[in-house]
């Protein structure tokens, strides 16, 4: 399934966020969107998902859902977004409650996205046993849960320190390997960016507009750490973004 | 080593990180207890404490063995739980609604609250005579005074710990389509717990209060009946018996609560 994102603008009183933005999201590949603070990135994010309203221009799904998708539009947090009472196969059993799967299907489902995770040993821990890394493998694992046509991640490893952000794109590029799927991956680290997107869209500051769509063709599975491929790309994305990342900086927030 | 280093003693670094770290120290409330109740004995028995300032502590302890002797202690602990656990009940539960209500529903709350804020500092004692005259002199006016009393309490305390739920849960619960009773369910039920919870032991610690209130009129029986009976005669063991047998009821509250919150918010660590 196809997202179509059309003349999109959104003002927060008079404070206008986002201008005319104009975007197709292809299946079976992963977007990056990448931008200074502020530029409404993670906005966008929430109009895609249907959590908030556009004040104009719409979002648009094209095409057919996969097969067996509950949650065609499925978010991963930044903030894991875990219910610490719930273990972490509740957790993943939740999201399927409310399609009336439970019991032995359930189960099914469960044990097959954790240990897509690698979760298998940890099912019946509670969320604060886990460390941070964990607990995003459990947020992956639930939006794997109900099959999604696209994944929408909202800076998904900014909360995590940069060892285990290596090693869950590692983990994201393996299961993107295996099984290809559509995803929106907001981040404002480029090297995140560059690591994971095959389209790379920089957005400018407030009020946000697309400046640049930047393509990487060389394939995820071959991209590595610090990889020179890619560093030039990265380089370029900086030097786009550099003066306006210290804008934004230099802005005050109360306007 | 610099020459710095080198010239002068070196001094050791001062630990200055003490402190502002609760701990658990159970016997030391125990310890308070029974210096103080070895305080009274000894002042009393010398004749340091004059028999009229305060009864003696060996005194009190038989005046309750009495008390337990001829039955006449579970003649009056039973009216006095029923009314505690009818009324604390009626307005916990009252309370505990009409607070997720509040919480969950603007046009409640800007209905209710100013409401609720007016009815909070009503002492509810003062009240008593119009639940006389509403629900008669009978155990329905004790019941009604007791719920009217922990209820406010208890509806601003849960309506606050429904406030107070992590709003990115309610947002992903949205974002996976869950439907709206799921969200309160399974989300802000379960959030809002350990703030309902801290609530209810206020409220209850007041239900016990307003125990004693309900009983100054037309109660044979009671803690509070008996309590009241003690005072107007002057009778410092008995009345103390009382007090003693209030503060064990509402340690028992308090722990009993204590477990719950150790059953239902395991998870909190």
């Amino acid at each position: 399934m196809d997202i179509r994102l059309e003349s999109i603008s959104h003002s927060y009183g008079d404070t206008e966020v986002l201008r005319d933005i104009n975007l197709e999201i292809p299946t079976g590949r992963i977007v990056c969107l990448v931008g200074p603070s502020g530029c409404g990135k993670s906005t966008l994010l929430r109009f895609i998902g249907g959590l908030e309203r556009p004040s104009t221009g719409r979002v648009l799904q094209l095409g057919e859902q996969p097969e067996g998708c509950l949650n065609p539009l499925t978010y991963v947090f930044q903030d894991f977004a875990l219910l610490p009472w719930r273990s972490v196969r509740g957790n993943i059993s939740l999201v399927l409650e409310d399609h009336g799967i439970r019991g032995a299907r359930a189960r099914e489902i469960t044990d097959d996205v954790l240990a897509r995770t690698k979760l298998g040993d940890f099912a019946e821990a509670l969320p604060r046993q886990l460390s941070g890394g964990m607990k995003q493998r459990v947020a992956i694992a639930r939006a794997l849960a109900v099959n999604p046509a696209v994944m929408l991640m909202d800076e998904p490893l900014s909360a995590l320190d940069s060892q285990t952000r290596e090693l869950l794109m590692d983990d994201l590029i393996a299961l993107w390997t295996r099984q290809p799927f559509t995803a929106v991956y907001v981040t404002h680290n480029l090297a995140e960016a560059v690591r994971l997107g095959h389209q790379i869209i920089v957005l400018s500051r407030r009020p946000g507009s697309i400046r640049e769509a930047v393509e990487i063709d060389k394939p995820l599975g071959e991209r590595g750490y610090a990889d020179p491929d890619l560093e030039s790309t990265q380089r370029y994305l900086w030097e786009l973004m550099r003066e306006e990342a210290r804008a934004a900086d230099e802005e005050l927030l109360d306007v | 080593m610099s020459d710095i280093a080198a010239r002068s003693d070196p001094i050791e670094v001062r630990f200055r990180g003490g402190g502002f770290a609760p701990k658990s120290h159970r016997w030391v409330g125990f310890a308070v207890f029974v210096l103080l109740i070895a305080l009274m004995e000894w002042g009393t028995r010398t004749g340091w404490i004059s028999a009229l300032t305060l009864p003696k502590p060996s005194d009190v302890l038989a005046t309750f063995r009495e008390l337990w002797d001829s039955g006449l202690l579970f003649k009056h602990l039973g009216p006095s739980l029923t009314r505690l656990v009818v009324g604390a009940a009626l307005g916990a539960s009252l309370g505990i609604g009409v607070g997720i209500l509040i919480g969950l529903f603007s046009y409640v709350r800007a209905g209710l609250v100013p409401l609720v804020a007016a009815i909070f500092p009503v002492p509810k004692i003062a009240l008593l005579p119009l639940f006389v005259i509403w629900f008669g002199i009978d155990e329905a006016s004790k019941y009604a005074l007791i719920a009217f009393g922990t209820f406010t309490p208890t509806v601003v305390a849960t309506y606050g710990a429904v406030d107070n739920v992590d709003r990115s849960l309610i947002r992903m619960g949205q974002s996976f389509g869950l439907s709206w009773l799921s969200i309160v369910r399974k989300i802000v039920l379960p959030g809002a717990m350990p703030g309902i919870l801290s609530g209810l032991r206020i409220s209850l610690a007041i239900a016990i209060i307003l125990l004693v209130a309900a009983e100054m009129l037309g109660a044979e029986y009671g803690i509070g009946a008996y309590i009241l009976e003690a005072g107007s005669l002057y009778d410092l063991e008995r009345l103390f018996a009382g007090v003693v047998i209030l503060s064990l009821l509402g340690v028992l509250v308090s722990a009993a609560i204590s477990l719950i919150e150790k059953r239902l918010l395991g998870w909190r660590s």
